[in-house]
C-alpha cells in the first residue's frame, strides 16, 4: 500500500532519500564505534537499507494514475500513522503499567540496568507523548488540513518522510534510554544527533502543512488548522532552543547544553510547559474542533469564541512555564509572572472546553448512544478539569504542598489520560471508518467496552494519585511539638503502597482498553467494504461515515 | 549599551505588557469585524459537508 500511490520517479526519489539517511547512519556507526552513538548509527543504517530493499522490490509494481490526483485526497500516510499511533499506545502504556508496578514492587526491575525505573520512565513518557500522541497528531493533521482546505497534501514523498522520520526519532529516543542515554531534560531526553534529525523532519512537516494550506479552495482557514500550525511552529522553536548543546565530540552521543544554572532551568521549563501547551494541548484542540462537530453533526457552538481562545491559549501559555520553578533560585517576579499567566490561562482553556460541551447541547441523546462521541465529550470535561487543577497548582502556596508529590502525577494523567488519550480515541474512531470507507467501526460494543475501561482506569489512576499526593504533601510538612518533622521520608513511602497498587490497576484497565481498540480497528480495516454494507443495511441509524456510498452528493 | 539584569527586567515589564494589549485589541477587532461574520459562518458549516473530494 505504501508505494502504490507513488510513480516510478517518486519511488526512485524515495530510494535516494533513504540512501542519504543510510549514509548518515553509516557515518555515525563508524564515528561512534562502541559508543551508543555507534549502535544508533547501525540501527539507522539497517533500517534505511531495509526500506531501500522494500522500495526496490516494488519499483516496477503498477503506477498510479497521476491525472486523478487533484481530485483525490492522499490518505495512505494517514492510515499508517494511525496504525503506528496505536502500536506506540500499547507499547507506551505497557511500559507505564510496568513502571507503575515497579514503584509498588521494586524488585520488578530484576536487577537489570535497562529495566530500571530511571530508564523505563522516559521510555514511557516518550512512548505515550511522542509515539502515541505525536503519530496521532501527524495523522489527524494530515486528514484535517486536506478536508478543511479541500486540497490534496502538497507532496507525495514528504508526508512519508515526515511520518517515518518522526518514528525514527522516537525509536532512537526509546532505544537510547534503554542504553542509558539521556541529556537529563524531561521530555527532551534524546541526544544531539536525534535532535538534529528531528529538526529536519519538523521543518519538512511545517513546509508541507503550509503548502497544503496555500492550495486551499476554502477562503477561510478553519480554526482546527490554526491549532495544528501553532503546534508545529511552537514545537519547532521550543525544540531548537531547549536542545542547543555542544557534543563532547562527533564520535560521542553525549553533549553539554549551552545553558547553565538557573537559565538552563528556565529554558527547560519554558520548553516543558509549552510542550504541554502545544504538544499535549493545541494539537489535540485541533482534533477536537474538527472531529467533535463532525461526529455530532453539529457546527461548533461559537466560532468566534474558538478564535479568541486560540489566541488566548497561544499567548498566555508562553509565559506560564516558570510555575514549575516556584521557590527556586529563579527571580521571584518571574515566578509571580508565571503564576499570574497560569491563572489567566483558565479563561481561554475553559472557553475551549465550554465551546465543545455547548456544541453538544441539544444532542445529548447522541452522547448517550454513541461511545465515540462520548469519548470526546468526556475528554472535554477532563480538559476543563485538568486546566482548572493546573491553574490551582500554579498558585505558589498551593505548589508548596503539591510540588514533588504524586499530586503532580495525578494532574498529569488527568490531562494525559482523560484529555489527550480520550480525545485521540474519539477522533480515531471517527476517522477510521471514513478513511477505510466503511460504514462504521467493526463493533460498536467494543468501542463501548473501550470507553468504560478507559474512563474507569482514568478515575482509579487519578483518584489514587490525588490521595497519595496529598497524603505525601501533608506528611512532609507535619511537625512535632518540638519542631522536628513527624514523619521520615520512608514513612511516607510506606503510606504510598496501596495507592501505587491502585494506580497500577487503573493503568492496566486503561491499557486493556487500548488493546481492545486495536483489535476493533484491525477488524474494521480487514472487513471488506461490501460485506460491511450489506451487514449494516437493516440498522436504522447508520452513523455518519464520510464519503461512503451512502452519500448521494457524490 | 550594557544589557544587564535590570535592563532586561524593565524591557519585559513594559514592552511585554504593551505588545500583549496591542495583540488582544487586534484579535478582538479581527474576531468581531462584521465583514468577517460570513466567512466564519461558512467555515463552521462547510466542514460538515459529506462530500469527500478535494
Ligand atoms: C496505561 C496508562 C498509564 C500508566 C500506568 C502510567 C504510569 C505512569 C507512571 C508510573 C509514571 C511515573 C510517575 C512517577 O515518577 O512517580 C508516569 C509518568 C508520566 N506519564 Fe504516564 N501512565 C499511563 C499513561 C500515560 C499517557 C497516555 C500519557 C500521555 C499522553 C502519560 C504521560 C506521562 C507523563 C507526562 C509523565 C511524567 C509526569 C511527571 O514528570 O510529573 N502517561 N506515568
Ligand atoms: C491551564 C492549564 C494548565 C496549567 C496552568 C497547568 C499547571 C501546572 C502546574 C502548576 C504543574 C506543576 C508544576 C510543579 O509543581 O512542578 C503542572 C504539571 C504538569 N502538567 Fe499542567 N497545567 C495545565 C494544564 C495541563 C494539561 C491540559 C496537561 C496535559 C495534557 C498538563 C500536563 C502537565 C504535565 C505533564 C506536568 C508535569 C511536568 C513535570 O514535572 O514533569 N497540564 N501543570
Amino acid at each position: 500500500m505504501m508505494v502504490s500511490q507513488l510513480t516510478r520517479g517518486e519511488r526512485q526519489g524515495s530510494i535516494l532519500i533513504a540512501a542519504a539517511v543510510a549514509l548518515c547512519g553509516l557515518a555515525l556507526a563508524i564515528a561512534g564505534r562502541n559508543d551508543p552513538l555507534g549502535v544508533h548509527g547501525a540501527f539507522v543504517l539497517v533500517g534505511s537499507v531495509a526500506l531501500i530493499a522494500f522500495l526496490l522490490s516494488r519499483l516496477d509494481s503498477p503506477e498510479p494514475d497521476v491525472s486523478r490526483r487533484p481530485s483525490e485526497y492522499y490518505d495512505d500516510p494517514i492510515k499508517v500513522g494511525i496504525a503506528l499511533s496505536m502500536i506506540w499506545a500499547v507499547f507506551g502504556m505497557f511500559v507505564g503499567v510496568w513502571v507503575a508496578a515497579e514503584l509498588a514492587w521494586p524488585s520488578l526491575n530484576f536487577n537489570t540496568a535497562w529495566l530500571s525505573f530511571g530508564r523505563l520512565r522516559p521510555a514511557h513518557t516518550t512512548g505515550v507523548i511522542f509515539g502515541f500522541g505525536g503519530n496521532a497528531l501527524i495523522a489527524t493533521s494530515f486528514h484535517v488540513v486536506q478536508r478543511t482546505s479541500r486540497a490534496r497534501l502538497a507532496g507525495q514523498i514528504s508526508p512519508w518522510f515526515v511520518l517515518l522520520g518522526y518514528n525514527l526519532f522516537c525509536f532512537l529516543a526509546v532505544t537510547g534510554y534503554l542504553m542509558g542515554l539521556t541529556q537529563s531534560k524531561e521530555y527532551a531526553e534524546p541526544e544531539w544527533y536525534a535532535d538534529l534529525w528531528l529538526v529536519v523532519v519538523w521543518v519538512t512537516y511545517f513546509v508541507l502543512y503550509l503548502r497544503t494550506i496555500a492550495r486551499r479552495k476554502e477562503p477561510h482557514i478553519y480554526v482546527a488548522n490554526w491549532y495544528f500550525m501553532a503546534f508545529i511552529v511552537v514545537v519547532a522553536i521550543l525544540h531548537i532552543v531547549n536542545n542547543l548543546a555542544i557534543p563532547v565530540s562527533l564520535g560521542h552521543a553525549w553533549s553539554y547544553p549551552i545553558w547553565s544554572g538557573v537559565q538552563d532551568a528556565m529554558v527547560q521549563w519554558w520548553y516543558g510547559h509549552n510542550a504541554v501547551a502545544f504538544f499535549l494541548t493545541a494539537g489535540f484542540l485541533g482534533m477536537m474542533y474538527y472531529y467533535l462537530p463532525k461526529r455530532a453533526e453539529r457546527p461548533i457552538f461559537s466560532y468566534r469564541l474558538s478564535i479568541l481562545s486560540f489566541w488566548g491559549i497561544t499567548f498566555f501559555y508562553m509565559w506560564a512555564g516558570s510555575h514549575h520553578l516556584h521557590y527556586t533560585a529563579l527571580p521571584h517576579w518571574v515566578q509571580t509572572l508565571g503564576m499570574t499567566f497560569s491563572i489567566m490561562l483558565l479563561v481561554p482553556s475553559w472557553a475551549s472546553a465550554g465551546n465543545a460541551i455547548l456544541t453538544l447541547n441539544g444532542a445529548w441523546h447522541k452522547v448517550r448512544d454513541d461511545a465515540t462521541l462520548r469519548f470526546m465529550f468526556v475528554a472535554a470535561v477532563f480538559y476543563g478539569l485538568s486546566t482548572f487543577e493546573g491553574s490551582f497548582l500554579a498558585i505558589r502556596p498551593v505548589n508548596s504542598l503539591s510540588h514533588y508529590t504524586d499530586w503532580t502525577v495525578g494532574h498529569v494523567h488527568a490531562g494525559a489520560l482523560g484529555w489527550v488519550a480520550l480525545i485521540t480515541f474519539g477522533s480515531i474512531y471517527t476517522l477510521v471508518p471514513s478513511l477505510w470507507k466503511r460504514e462504521r467501526m467493526y463493533s460498536a460494543a467494543l468501542v463501548e467496552v473501550h470507553f468504560w475501561l478507559a474512563l474507569i482506569g482514568t478515575l482509579i489512576y487519578v483518584f489514587a494519585m490525588w490521595n497519595s499526593g496529598i497524603v505525601q504533601g501533608l506528611m512532609w510538612r507535619t511537625y512535632t511539638e518540638s519542631g522536628t518533622l513527624a514523619y521520615s521520608f520512608l514513612d511516607s513511602l510506606v503510606a504510598m503502597y496501596p495507592y501505587y497498587i491502585a494506580r497500577t490497576l487503573g493503568g492496566f484497565l486503561f491499557l486493556l482498553g487500548a488493546i481492545v481498540g486495536c483489535y476493533n480497528i484491525w477488524m474494521t480495516v480487514r472487513a471488506s467494504p461490501a460485506a460491511a454494507e450489506t451487514a449494516l443495511k437493516d440498522l436504522p441509524d447508520a452513523r455518519w461515515a464520510e464519503g461512503t456510498a451512502t452519500t448521494p452528493a457524490e | 549599551m550594557d544589557i544587564d539584569h535590570a535592563t532586561a527586567v524593565a524591557f519585559s515589564k513594559s514592552w511585554g505588557l504593551f505588545y500583549l494589549i496591542a495583540l488582544s485589541i487586534g484579535v478582538l477587532i479581527y474576531t468581531f469585524r462584521p465583514s468577517n461574520k460570513k466567512r466564519f459562518d461558512r467555515a463552521k458549516k462547510t466542514i460538515l459537508d459529506k462530500e469527500d473530494r478535494p
